[in-house]
């Protein structure tokens, strides 16, 4: 491929929707065998622009160029057609499907009277896994994949065309360190085959990694482009909400106090073995390893989700025995799941209702709900967390994910829990919202809180727990202070290296 | 915000008032009677007419906010019909008079919060569909009706009832007055009440709501014995005037209540939905019917119409919707 000819140009896209102009004027070029980084806080135009580039919104002004032709996408099927192709952050996949089938959905080969061309289906597709070196094979059923994996078979039925243009919206948002790994490999060989990529991502470290010039967004704005090799974090970062962040480690000044929460001899069938760990107020313990470890496992049964086979769970010194959420939340005990749109929140409901959700039984006056007493807690929790709504009438399926996040953290901190057990905080927040979640995590620690934050980002865990346990297929390696964890011995302890070998 | 309810629920009543203009308008040119279609008295009679199948739709809103369905109140309906209408004939009864009124009322109630408990019950511990379980419970139910009385219809006419079902208060009869009374009960439920918050919930993010603490299978169980205590209100109501059942009464009522509910904007997922736009929905197919009556179409034109109408309605309400989306995504 000729590299002078940019594989994808987008001149001045200008896209207004009713009261915003939601993209103003946003140039830039990909060039083939590049990988370009598209960086923006919530809200500042990314999603419109790949909505422009996937056909499905017209821009009102501004030409898209494929290999310097002028091309009007129409939709995303036209742009896959045009050699532009989109792996979501959310995966499109039919569950009960084979892998096969999934990558040629609507194209399968075809035989007379309309029958499938099982042979070939199988045969391409192999031969596309191949290169991509994944470890399942065509006629594997997609539920039965692990979401990286699944996410290799978006990226697989992204290479059926030729494509010019790759565009990865978050992927690495599911994907633990080590799949990520892999996921990169198969980036830098689409890359060296003279693909143009363009990484959408919020996550600094790898927009460091992997990716060879950056363009920023701002309110819908072009805020210029800069070679990854020729900035830092802090440039980006200030180019993205024109102010820098301190991302540095807030050392704890507060008195740790007594155990909140101790677990002993914890076990639940195959998920996690012979778990045990102490929790104190006052105290964040971070739970880090890879996506099956076994961590969301623990949550899930501290909040009566799981039945333990084995084990017991200790409130405040007393052996307690937790059924369900409705035990877990009368003992104080709070979760802030991972997925926080379909475990979290109602998000047909407003904000108010969503945050009393817990509550909403011991705020009647009469028969009815009390609409005054609910209006005082939503103040209340939205003054606190600074959560920015235009109201409470506000569905909260309309806010950025930072402010559901804090909706959620508000809901369990309005019933005043002894224990809050949070989840991967920050998965899919902007960079801004994220360190404000780690001050509040690191706050409530502070006021007394005993938090446990679950995350499979290491700087994540390591800016915010005062103590980190690492855990590797269902058991716990070791576990750190704050001041004795490096990275390196995090990663062997949750790559299954025992500390002995390691020391 | 308000601008976006407006839109969702404003749109049945704009379409019952269309329908009104055009039955109307067109009523001058092909109506074989002298009478005006927005005749007061016609307009009361239908409100009377959307009676029984308005309050089973109330009860099915409150189901499917919540997620399920209730295919087995038709059943439901004949059921407790045959039980108001025979009760009154035991020996016992017979003896005390009118008096044997509010008991019949009584047992007919009885019996369809204790089929809808049946249910919810069901669906609550096995987890299975509601779909499948009032699918089986309909044909079930219905079983039970034939097996009460074969294929003989059941009948017993009591004048005092028919009197006060036929009665006039305030201009409304006794009919309308038990649809308002319940859409008004119900109303406050869903949107007043702890029950009616976490119903919602549970329809619309039932895991979300398991993690905030709500026990999803009383909730269910609540619903299911409202909808089967609302269908035999239904039937209580409109037999009382009647005085005679056939074991095939009140088939497809589940299906048109669903279609009221549905021209009333509530999603069949779950999770949306308003009682006061169910009334609307309900009054907009009845003067569908009594409309095309009225300009002269037959009952077999009457049923195309009103299914070419849901199916437009829903698509016209899905653009709409769409395109609100999109402009809230921004």
């Amino acid at each position: 491929m000729n590299t002078d000819i940019p594989a994808l140009r987008l001149e001045g896209i200008v896209k207004t929707f009713p009261g915003v102009r939601a993209l103003d004027g946003v140039s830039f070029t990909v060039q083939p065998g590049e990988v370009h980084a598209l960086m923006g806080e919530n809200g500042a135009g990314k999603s419109t622009l790949m909505k422009v580039l996937g056909g499905i919104y017209q821009p009102d002004e501004g030409q898209i160029f494929i290999a310097e032709e002028a091309t009007v996408m129409t939709s995303p099927l036209h742009a896959k057609a045009r050699g532009v192709v989109f792996i979501h952050q959310e995966l499109s996949l039919a569950d009960e499907l084979s892998v096969a089938e999934n990558i040629f959905l609507g194209e399968l080969p075809r035989k007379s009277f309309g029958r499938v061309d099982w042979d070939k289906l199988f045969n391409d597709t192999n031969a596309i896994l191949t290169t991509l070196n994944v470890g399942f094979d065509a006629q594997t059923r997609v539920g039965d994949l692990s979401i990286a994996n699944q996410q290799m078979v978006e990226i697989a039925r992204a290479l059926t065309v030729d494509p010019r243009a790759v565009i990865f919206d978050e992927p690495t948002a599911s994907l633990t360190d080590a799949e990520k790994v892999v996921l990169f490999d198969v980036i830098a060989d689409l890359k060296s085959r003279g693909v143009g990529i363009i990484y959408i991502s919020h996550r600094m470290e790898e927009i460091f990694k992997i990716t060879d010039r950056i363009s920023v967004l701002r309110d819908g704005q072009y805020r210029g482009t800069v070679k990854t090799s020729e900035t830092d974090e802090d440039k980006v970062t200030q180019l993205m909400i024109g102010r820098s962040l301190d991302l540095s480690r807030s050392v704890s000044e507060h008195e740790v106090g007594k155990v909140a929460l101790e677990v002993r001899g914890l076990s639940c069938g195959n998920l996690y073995n012979d778990v045990n760990f102490t929790v104190r107020r006052g105290e964040v313990v971070g739970f880090y390893g890879l996506v099956g470890a076994g961590r969301t496992e623990i949550a899930e049964t501290i909040f009566g989700l799981r039945t333990p086979s084995t084990g017991t769970i200790l409130l405040d010194g007393e052996e307690v025995r937790i059924n369900s959420p409705i035990d877990a939340i009368r003992r104080g005990i709070s979760l802030v799941p991972e997925d926080r749109k379909g475990q979290g929140l109602v998000l047909g409901m407003n904000c108010r209702d969503n945050m009393t959700l817990p509550q909403v039984d011991d705020m009647t006056a009469g028969p009815f709900v009390s609409d005054g007493a609910e209006v005082a807690i939503f103040d209340q929790y939205r003054d606190k967390l600074d959560i920015r709504t235009p109201g409470w009438r506000q569905l909260v399926g309309n806010l950025s994910g930072g402010n559901q996040q804090k909706i959620v953290i508000g809901k369990w901190l309005s019933m005043h829990p002894n224990v809050l057990i949070v989840d991967e905080p920050t998965r899919g927040i902007d960079v801004g919202s994220k360190s404000e979640i780690h001050n509040l995590i690191r706050d409530l620690a502070a006021q007394g809180y005993a938090v446990i934050v679950i995350s499979s980002e290491m700087p994540e865990v390591l800016h915010v727990a005062d103590r980190i346990i690492a855990m590797y297929h269902g058991r716990i390696m070791r576990e750190f202070t704050a001041e004795e964890v490096t990275e390196d011995s995090l990663i062997q302890a949750i790559s299954g290296i025992e500390s002995d070998k390691v020391a | 915000m308000n601008k976006e309810i407006l839109l969702k629920q404003g749109g049945i009543w704009a379409f019952i008032l269309v329908e009104l203009i055009f039955f109307t308008v067109a009523g001058n040119f092909l109506s074989t009677s002298d009478k005006s279609f927005m005749d007061f008295d016609n307009m009361l009679l239908l409100l009377k007419q959307s009676a029984p199948i308005g309050i089973i739709a109330l009860g099915m809103t409150i189901v499917m906010i919540n997620g399920n369905i209730d295919l087995s109140v038709g059943a439901t309906f004949a059921l407790s019909a045959i039980v108001l209408l025979d009760s009154m004939t035991w020996p016992f009864m017979k003896e005390m008079g009118d008096w044997s009124i509010p008991l019949a009322w009584a047992f007919a109630l009885a019996t369809g919060t204790v089929l809808g408990a049946i249910n919810g019950l069901i669906v609550w511990k096995t987890g299975v569909d509601a779909f499948i379980v009032t699918l089986g419970s309909m044909l079930g139910f219905r079983g039970l009706v034939f097996m009460y009385n074969g294929e003989q219809p059941t009948s017993h006419l009591n004048w005092t009832l028919v009197d006060f079902a036929e009665a006039q208060f305030l201009g409304l009869h006794t009919a309308t007055w038990f649809l308002l009374g319940a859409a008004l009960l119900l109303w406050l439920l869903m949107t007043k009440t702890v029950h009616g918050r976490n119903a919602y919930a549970i329809g619309n993010n039932r895991e979300a709501a398991v993690n905030a603490g709500i026990r999803v299978g009383p909730h269910f169980l609540i619903n299911f014995m409202l909808i089967g205590f609302l269908a035999s209100l239904s039937a209580v109501v409109f037999y009382s005037e009647s005085g005679s059942v056939n074991p095939n009464d009140g088939m497809l009522y589940e299906l048109w209540a669903i279609t009221a509910v549905v021209l009333g904007g509530t999603k069949l997922t779950g999770g949306y939905g308003s009682i006061v736009s169910t009334l609307g929905g309900v009054i907009a197919i009845q003067l569908l019917r009594k409309g095309l009556g009225h300009i002269g179409a037959d009952t077999e034109t009457v049923n195309l119409v009103i299914g070419l109408i849901l199916i437009a309605v829903l698509f016209l309400d899905k653009q709409l919707n769409r395109k609100g989306k999109e402009e809230l995504k921004v």
